[in-house]
């Protein structure tokens, strides 16, 4: 009864802050929605019994993906005003596609069952007595262990990605040529002065810049702070 | 009496599917939304996989939902780069200026 009363409250706010997402003027205010509609969908997960995935939601989509996009938003300065001119232009016609996907899907859910055998077909029975976590631990390092690391290496490809995409060479830079410095000749070599000695002997003190001259003093009106 | 079974989610999942679709469509010109709303859809599917988990006791749908979360993360940080990117170049980051390869 608690928990069919929550999945109502969590998908009610889901649903607001997902229509709130796409309809938002400002687009700071979405990615606020977006976080608060993953809050509410790991809710849903923990109601059916995935916690584990629930944490996952809200550790790599609150933590990571909506602070990326909010971080986008605010970094470009884009005038959004104008980017919602077409929204009563395209609002009908994405009603009625949407109107139309939602009355297939829902006619798909009318004449929908499972098979009789369906039971018998599980891959992985959830194990008794086990938390949710280490279950998927279990299966997720033994049976789906291809899978995990070709994810990895997805990841691994998109951080270099966005890291090749985003960098630029900027004129003017000054950086460390490591290959250069490794390879260098004897140019610069240890010296050992003797003791006592000064570094003027060894022809290592330079001669310095003429001093700036002293900027101008402003005199102190009369008055000053009061 | 209130019982949540599987229809509710999935009817949930419909709904969230419907309003990615309808905010595609909606913010034609921004591409940050239009992310956003792929990010939805990709939320409502995993809503799916996971009800479908709990109903047949079957960990394997979870399996995929983490999958799925992955690669949406993978494609929400290489989208973001190309959209950064882009209004570098261009300074903006209009869906219809992007037209370079129209021919």
């Amino acid at each position: 009864m608690i928990a069919a009363l929550a999945f109502y409250v969590f998908a009610f706010i889901l649903i607001a802050s997902a229509v709130m997402v796409v309809t938002a003027r400002n687009p700071v205010h979405s990615v606020l929605w977006l976080i608060l509609a993953f809050f509410n969908a790991a809710a849903l997960f923990l109601i059916a019994g995935a916690e584990f995935l629930a944490m996952i939601l809200v550790i790599v989509y609150v933590g990571a993906v909506a602070v990326l996009f909010l971080f986008v938003v605010m970094m470009l300065d884009v005038d959004f005003a104008q980017l919602r001119e077409g929204f009563q232009r395209y609002a009908p016609l994405g009603a009625v596609v949407g109107g139309i996907l939602f009355l297939e899907l829902v006619l798909v859910l009318g004449a929908w069952r499972f098979a009789s055998d369906a039971p018998d077909l599980r891959l992985a029975p959830i194990p008794e007595g086990v938390t949710n976590t280490e279950a998927l631990g279990r299966i997720l390092y033994t049976d789906h262990i291809y899978l995990f690391q070709l994810s990895g290496l997805i990841l691994l490809v998109a951080m270099i990605g966005a890291i090749v995409l985003t960098l630029r060479e900027r004129p003017g830079t000054k950086r460390q040529n490591v290959a250069e410095q490794i390879a260098r000749s004897s140019a610069v070599t240890m010296t050992r002065p003797a003791i006592g000695a000064g570094i003027r002997r060894e022809e290592i003190l330079r001669s310095l810049p003429p001093p700036e001259p002293p900027a101008p003093q402003r005199l102190e009106q009369h008055g000053g702070h009061h | 009496m209130l019982s949540i079974g599987l229809a509710h989610y999935l009817i949930v999942g419909a709904i969230l599917f419907v309003l990615g679709v309808f905010g595609i469509f909606m913010n034609r010109k921004n591409v940050i939304v239009i992310l956003m709303s792929v990010e939805l859809i990709l939320l409502s599917v995993n809503l799916n996989l996971v009800a479908f988990s709990a109903r047949l006791g079957d960990l394997t749908g979870q399996v995929f939902a983490m999958f799925i979360l992955t690669v949406a993360a993978a494609e929400a940080a290489i989208g973001l780069a190309i959209v950064v990117i882009y209004f570098r170049n261009r300074g903006s980051i209009e869906v219809e200026d992007v037209s370079a390869l129209k021919g």
